[in-house]
This record gives C-alpha cells, sequence and structure tokens, in this order.
C-alpha cells in the first residue's frame, strides 16, 4: 500500500560502482510530496545512474531506496508503481501513433481502457498536444514528442515524477514553456518531482537544489541559500564554486 | 496488480509487437521471401544430388521441397527470434526497453509477454508462408496445418528465448552481424532442416552428431512430425528443456544488479 504522508522519495546512503569506478558514493536525498527538487550537476555527475536506481534499472551496491514509503528492493513492482519517468532519451516508438504510444503505457500501468482514454485527452490536452492524437510520433518534431512523454509520465498519477534532462536539446521557447509546464505540474497535483539537469535556468526561487558532483552530494538547500553559503553573487556562481570548474550553460542554444 | 493488469499489459505488448510488424512492410515481405527462394531455387538443385530414403514420419518416397518445409517453418521462426532480439538491441539503445523494464510488473512476467508476442508474430509468418508453399503445389497435409500449431508454440518460444538471450549479451546494434555467422548459420546447417541426420552421418560422423545435438533440429523434427499428426516426444523435451534454460538465462541476464556497464545505461 502507498503511504499518503511518506516521503515521496527517501534514499539513503545510496552507493554504486560501474565495476571499479564509483559513481555514486553514500548519496542521502529525502524529497516530501509536492515537492520539487533540482538535481543539479555538470555531465558525469552520475545523475543518470541516480535516474537508473530509483526506476529499478540498477540495483545499488549498498544504501536503500524508499519511493512512497516503500522499499524498491523488496516492493518493486509496488514503488515502480508510485513513479512516472521522463528518460533523457526519448522512448517512443516512432512508427506508432501518440495515442497507440499512450495507450500501450497505459496497458502496461494498469489502467482501464475507457479511464485511459480519458486521461490521456487530458494530459495532451494540457500540453496542447490533443489535436495531434493520431499523428506518427516520427512526424513529430523534438519538443512535441518531448511533451508527449511528458504527458506519458503523468499518466498514471505518479507520486514522484522524474526528469532526466528533459529539455535537452530543445529550443529556448519549448524549453522556456516546459520548464513552467513542469513547475505548476507539481505545485496543481501535488506531486514530487525530481528534475536533473546540468542547466541553472530550469531552477526556480522556491525549489530545492541538490548539487551532486562526482558522485556526492556537494550542496542542498534553496537557490538564496546556496548563494550565501557559498558567498556566491548567483546560482551559477554558487554551483562553479561548488563543483570546482566553469558555470553551466545557462541555456542551450537552440 | 489484479490479474486484469497482467493480461491488459500482455494484451498491450503484443497489439504492440503486431502493429509494429505490420508497419514494418519489408520485414514481412524478407520473411516470406527468403523461405521462399530456398523452396523454390535451392530446393530444385538440391534435389538432384540428394537422394532421400523413407524416414519418419514420412511413410512414403517425398519430394525434397516436402523434406524441406519443417525446416524452413523452423528457419522463419528463427530468422524472426534473431529479429526480435535486433529490435530488443535497438530498443535498449533507444530506450523503449526502459519503458517496458519499469511497468509495475515483474520482470520475468514482462518478459514472457514480449516473447510470446513474438511468438504469435512468427506464427503468423510461418501460417502465410506454408499457404504459399501450397499454391506452389508443395504437397503439405492439409490437416498438418492444424496439427503444426501447438508445435510451433514451443519452438517459437524457444528460439525467441534463445533471440532475448542474445540481446542481453549484445549491447550494441554494430555487433549484431557477428551473431549472424555465429548462431544463426550453424544452427540452421547443422541441423536436420536441410538434410536428414543419416546423409550428414555419410560424410561426417562428427558433423552428425552435432545435428544430432543441435536444439534446432529438434525444432525442425518436432515441427516435422505434428505435420503428419505425430507427437515426438524427444524433440519436444529437448525443445521444452532448452528454451527454459534459455529464458532463465535472459531472466537472469536483464536482472538490474547485472545490467551496467561504464559509461553507459541499459
Amino acid at each position: 500500500m502507498l503511504k499518503p504522508l511518506a516521503p515521496a522519495l527517501d534514499l539513503i546512503g545510496v552507493t554504486f560502482a560501474y565495476g571499479t569506478r564509483q559513481a555514486l558514493k553514500e548519496v542521502s536525498l529525502r524529497i516530501e510530496p509536492g515537492e520539487t527538487v533540482i538535481l543539479l550537476g555538470p555531465n558525469g555527475a552520475g545523475k543518470t545512474t541516480l535516474f537508473s536506481i530509483v526506476c529499478g534499472l540498477f540495483s545499488p551496491t549498498a544504501g536503500f531506496v524508499g519511493v512512497a514509503g516503500l522499499d524498491l528492493g523488496r516492493q518493486r513492482t509496488e514503488a515502480l508503481a508510485a513513479l512516472g519517468i521522463v528518460f533523457q532519451q526519448q522512448t517512443l516508438d516512432l512508427d506508432l501513433s501518440v495515442r497507440q504510444n499512450l495507450s500501450y503505457y497505459c496497458r502496461l500501468r494498469g489502467i482501464p481502457k475507457a479511464e485511459a482514454a480519458r486521461r490521456i485527452t487530458t494530459e495532451l490536452e494540457r500540453l496542447k498536444m490533443a489535436e495531434r492524437i493520431d499523428e506518427r510520433v516520427r512526424d513529430l518534431n523534438g519538443g512535441h514528442r518531448r511533451r508527449v512523454e511528458i504527458a506519458r509520465a503523468m499518466l498514471d498519477r505518479p507520486r514522484i515524477l522524474l526528469l532526466d534532462e528533459p529539455t535537452v536539446g530543445l529550443d529556448i521557447p519549448t524549453r522556456r514553456e516546459l520548464i513552467a509546464y513542469l513547475h505548476t505540474r507539481g505545485v496543481e497535483d501535488g506531486t514530487a518531482v525530481l528534475w536533473a539537469t546540468h542547466l541553472i535556468d530550469e531552477v526556480a526561487e522556491a525549489d530545492r537544489v541538490v548539487v551532486l558532483h562526482k558522485g556526492r552530494i556537494a550542496a542542498s538547500g534553496t537557490p538564496q541559500r546556496l548563494c550565501e553559503e557559498t558567498g556566491a553573487a548567483g546560482l551559477d556562481q554558487a554551483f562553479a564554486k561548488l563543483t570546482a570548474q566553469g558555470p553551466p550553460p545557462k541555456e542551450q542554444p537552440a | 496488480m489484479s490479474a486484469a493488469h497482467y493480461l491488459g499489459a500482455f494484451a498491450g505488448i503484443a497489439r504492440r509487437e503486431l502493429l509494429r510488424f505490420v508497419k514494418q512492410r519489408e520485414r514481412f515481405l524478407s520473411a516470406l521471401v527468403r523461405p521462399l527462394v530456398w523452396l523454390v531455387v535451392f530446393a530444385a538443385g538440391f534435389r538432384a544430388a540428394l537422394g532421400l530414403s523413407i524416414t519418419a514420419p514420412y511413410q512414403t518416397y517425398i519430394q525434397y521441397q516436402v523434406y524441406i518445409v519443417p525446416g524452413l517453418i523452423g528457419m522463419i521462426q528463427l530468422f524472426n527470434g534473431m529479429q526480435s532480439s535486433l529490435s530488443m538491441v535497438y530498443d535498449q539503445e533507444m530506450g523503449s526497453m526502459r519503458v517496458l523494464l519499469t511497468a509495475p510488473l515483474p520482470r520475468w512476467y514482462l518478459l514472457l509477454s514480449k516473447l510470446t508476442a513474438g511468438v504469435a508474430v512468427s506464427m503468423l509468418q510461418v501460417y502465410v508462408f506454408v499457404v504459399v508453399a501450397m499454391l506452389f503445389g508443395i504437397d503439405i497435409p492439409p490437416r498438418g496445418l492444424l496439427w503444426m500449431l501447438p508445435a510451433l508454440i514451443p519452438t517459437g518460444l524457444m528460439l525467441g528465448a534463445l533471440g532475448m538471450l542474445l540481446a542481453s549479451a549484445i549491447r550494441q546494434l554494430e555487433n549484431f552481424a557477428g551473431v549472424m555467422n555465429f548462431v544463426i548459420f550453424p544452427l540452421f546447417f547443422l541441423s536436420t532442416a536441410l538434410y536428414p541426420v543419416w546423409k550428414m552421418r555419410e560424410a561426417n560422423t562428427l558433423l552428425a552428431r552435432i545435428c544430432d545435438w543441435n536444439p534446432f533440429s529438434h525444432a525442425v523434427e518436432l515441427i516435422r512430425f505434428a505435420l503428419y499428426g505425430q507427437f515426438n516426444l524427444l524433440a519436444f523435451a529437448v525443445v521444452a528443456g532448452t528454451g527454459l534454460v534459455f529464458f532463465l538465462g535472459a531472466v537472469w541476464s536483464f536482472d538490474p544488479a547485472r545490467r551496467f556497464r561504464a559509461g553507459r545505461t541499459a
């Protein structure tokens, strides 16, 4: 059973190694329901590895992963049911239509047919994609494909939404739109959000920022607090100090 | 996780496999043309060189074309298993395998569903091929069409599970050509698909022994006997046993604890 008041995500001492290379070292992180946490880290910091562990694709070498009060190691299927995931790579079937892709997902998730049809329409409408429902994914541009994936992740009403660099490769207006959308979605539904990125401008004032560097959590707090702690003028400077390298890009080139 | 969820997920996976198959017309055509070329061109030349004596399950002298039909049915299923394996490697690279593996159902069930859906696709190909072969005048007992149905399920599962096991071992599409050389060709040529074992034994006893041990031979024999309304227990036992081993191996290798590699994610 899902526990409504349990933390949406609870990581305790999560460690992972690829052979001899340590990718994550004792990462502990707790995310409350409705909270948005930005996992900020340079490329190679371990963000994708952490995501693969949270969604059960990798098993941690040590540590505990709790999703909505469930132990991912022992109650894998129940814990997975509480997750909505947008992977960094695109994961849609290009030759199938938007509707076919989303129906397939609903089937995997055990959402009854009529309910699935209703939710698909609602989620697509929210992302202004309803009229594209019967188009082949191959015919959609990158921004629209990403919207479909975000809609898909929300279909099963997840307790926590995992976003792994969701705006990579998109043009600036699309990025802005999706960033704003994802921030409001978390607030409206009480869905917790764990959002991995290396782009500073995806952070909103109220978000908690967790800086991941070389597999460890280097800092955690609101943008303001991180600036205070590091004595930096802005989040980009604070991030640069924490990861001891040049400031991250603000926006991707279109 | 209710029974409806399990069944619905299977239906969803099967529907996706079928849709993808239907949308790839070239795949369907090549699946059909490949065995037909063997049947029409290769068999015609080979017939002259090869004399067949009466062996079970045949009760009389048969044409060479009739002999190789079960082998070509096996070939369709073998290629389909490899094709599914190829598409799984592609899915891993493209990421859609993650969508499947993060579904809230046991991993073995998800893999079994994918496997079974692949078998359904292979059976579709087999039936189209057999009907076309009959139109070409190949003498296949019409009732055999029905009898072979239960045989095609274990053979398809076994060959699909082999493909799945390979997919877990091959992480990149570029490595797939090696599979053709080292898996498909030996499995096919060192089997009873094209020539009976006794014929092979005349040429080389070691190769004949390999033919005897090759699980693909047993898949072909299971289909061959079924076409004539007979059940080959040994063939069934080998097919079921190796199929189970391949499948357990595939589930084991898709275990998250084993699915990592430096710098890449599964």
